[in-house]
């Protein structure tokens, strides 16, 4: 972030959100600037240069992944099923060795400063995941033992307080396999509370949830996020994050294809111009006389990308033409087909 | 967000340093004990451990004694029960011992694997040497806790079918039954060792896989085949070093002085495996990649 050494203060918050690397407009990937000293103000929650995975089979899982997730954001991970989010993940986390490339969490080297990062860090990977026959709170207590930080006084009220955060007070008692899929999901998201953390992971946090207990956990990202922690959360869905993203980066086939703000990436959009009329023929030799690009005619519309110019002189020359022009409009696509179009149709697995 | 959390968010949150000292150890190792102590599977394995030394005390009462023809220690059982103690580690080491460490520690990291908790126990951080050394203490521990659970219910069916009194050993001494007890703690710890060395090889081949079954059977395989190589005369240029060797070794523990070249090699063998395998078991830990 160029804020990132201006020091503390009220000056750091203009342009916040603002300050990540340019959407790859280009078609390269953004990349951040090489990697600085440490600087002294609010550095990158999560910072990455070049990471890259090749599993033994060959497959290239993860492809020179440069993230850069600015402290206080919430950045939302996205991409089809496939293409890579949960191993770049894992790598954040240093469950996985990166091919090439290197990572820094909250300011500190991955995975040399695993030991001294990690315990700031909570996190969800790849769904739920505990002893069947122990109950969520006897699941909780022993990820809580292995915590060398955590204190063994407050265990017991901390793991009651994030039992309590995600609704699973009442079933605390329950062995893990009595729960249901919403409740085993909740359970991995208390185990991430059990101490107060500058950065969330999620990955796919609402995978299996109701559509209640889906908004439930975006009001509970809200809450986290507004605390002032930082949330990476990932996702398939462009909708179950838009709501609650300050940022996103998209993942296509093991690279990430954009990074940057909401509205940035809504600014990718190419405006159109849309004329409805009875002539669509005669509108479109005026608006390829006009060298506007890409356009195409329907029964009684005529479109084409606006480019540069300006709607009000199409129009005249439209009038002047003698086009009978019943409408205009100049619609910009939808963030949904923006993410579709950098993820491609559908969502199937890639490789 | 105000400018209040934004600085909030630039603030690491509060938290206690890393605190130093055996207590986390000590916390981690006790909810890994709890964890195995917990589990049915392995409370049956005790229970069938317990068993087995009562099955052998019921036969050699009905029967009036051994013939003097059977496995070493049954003569003597009928006249002290003590020896029931030392007639049933000598059973239960060919097949139920080692099984039950294959159990215990063929799931020990697998089992983690499987259920998909490796990652998250890694994520906390538990750290990758330190859930390795605390799942080896939790084995070592169940191993003991084995190898007495024989012994002492030995102990309680042999008092209890048979008279207890003073210990004749092998040399021909004898010495008190309290004296004698001592020995037979000293079989038991030296048992344990031998069950730990095993488990040290049961906690490497753990590392290499994400199904406990898988790596249970592979232990077993390994102990099986140590103890029929053991068995064969053509191989006895390998026998010092098969694992299996010297695990009946305790019976110089019951001669006066106690002790002797056996008992050292024993020992010897024991952390030679330890050593080796646990090093393997690190190797292979830190350095591969969690995908389960």
């Amino acid at each position: 972030m160029s804020v990132a050494g201006q020091g503390a203060g009220p000056r750091d918050e203009i342009g916040f959100g603002r300050a990540g690397p340019r959407p790859a407009s280009d078609g390269q990937h953004a990349r951040p600037r090489p990697l600085a000293p440490p600087p002294a103000g609010p550095a990158a929650a999560i910072s990455s240069t070049g990471l890259s995975k090749r599993f033994r089979g060959g497959q290239l899982a993860v492809d020179g992944v440069s993230l850069a997730v600015p402290a206080g954001s919430v950045y939302g991970f996205l991409g089809p099923n496939g293409s890579g989010k949960t191993t770049t993940i894992r790598i954040l986390l240093g469950l996985i060795h990166p091919t090439s490339g290197e990572h820094e969490l909250l300011g500190t080297p991955m995975p040399a400063g695993a030991t001294s990062v990690l315990p700031r860090v909570g996190s969800l990977v790849e769904g739920p995941a505990f002893h069947p026959q122990l109950s969520g709170r006897a699941n909780l207590a022993r990820c809580d033992a292995a915590d060398r930080t955590a204190d063994p006084g407050t265990a017991a009220d901390r793991i009651s307080a994030a039992l309590d955060r995600v609704g699973l007070l009442a079933a605390a008692r329950k062995h893990y396999r009595a729960y249901s899929l919403g409740m085993k999901q909740r359970l991995a998201i208390a185990a991430g509370l059990l101490q107060p953390r500058d950065l969330m992971i999620l990955d796919e946090p609402t995978n299996g949830l109701d559509p209640q207990g889906t908004r439930e956990v975006r009001s509970l990202i809200r809450e986290i996020a507004a605390g002032g922690t930082t949330v990476f959360v990932s996702s398939h869905l462009l909708a179950e994050v838009e709501q609650i993203s300050t940022h996103v980066g998209v993942m296509r086939t093991g690279q990430l294809v954009f990074q940057g703000t909401l509205a940035e990436l809504r600014d990718r959009g190419a405006a159109r111009i849309l004329v409805r009329t009875a002539e669509p023929e005669q509108a479109v030799k005026v608006l390829a006389g006009r060298g506007l690009a890409d356009v195409r005619s329907g029964p009684h519309e005529a479109s084409a990308q606006l480019g540069e110019q300006r709607p009000e002189e199409i129009n005249a020359a439209l009038v002047h033409a003698g086009v009978p022009v019943a409408g205009l409009e100049t619609p910009r696509p939808s963030l949904e087909d923006l993410f579709v179009e950098l993820t491609g149709e559908g969502f199937d697995v890639h490789g | 967000m105000s400018t209040a959390e934004r600085q909030a968010a630039a603030r690491p949150a509060r938290r206690p340093a890393l605190a130093g000292g055996a207590g986390p150890w000590l916390r981690f190792l006790r909810s890994e004990l709890r964890l195995i102590f917990g589990r049915w599977r392995n409370l049956a394995l005790l229970a069938v451990l317990a068993g087995l030394p009562v099955l052998i005390g019921v036969a050699l009462k009905l029967s009036g004694g051994g013939d003097g023809g059977g496995p070493a220690f049954f003569d003597q059982v009928a006249g002290n029960g003590v020896f029931l103690a030392f007639a049933s580690l000598t059973v239960l080491l060919t097949l139920v011992l080692p099984l039950t460490m294959a159990v215990v520690s063929g799931d020990s990291m697998a089992g983690e694997a499987s259920h998909g908790t490796l990652r998250y126990l890694l994520a906390v951080p538990a750290g990758r040497t330190r859930l390795l050394a605390v799942k080896y203490a939790a084995v070592v521990i169940f191993g003991l806790a084995a190898c007495a659970t024989v012994a002492a219910a030995a102990l309680i069916v042999g008092a209890i079918l048979f008279p207890v009194g003073p210990v004749t050993l092998l040399s021909g001494n004898t010495v008190s039954l309290g004296a004698g007890l001592v020995r037979l703690l000293l079989v038991v710890l030296y048992v344990a060792a031998a069950m730990a060395a095993l488990g040290a090889i049961g906690l490497a081949i753990s590392t290499f896989t994400e199904h406990p079954i898988g790596a249970i059977a592979a232990i077993l395989v390994l102990a099986v085949a140590s103890e029929v190589s053991d068995a064969v005369p053509q191989f006895s240029v390998i026998h010092p070093y098969l694992p299996s060797h010297w695990w009946l070794s305790f019976g110089a523990i019951l001669r006066s002085p106690a002790g002797g070249p056996e008992l050292t090699h024993g020992l010897l063998s024991f952390a030679a495996y330890v050593i080796i395998f646990a090093a393997i078991a690190w190797a292979r830990f830190t350095s591969a990649d969690v995908t389960s």
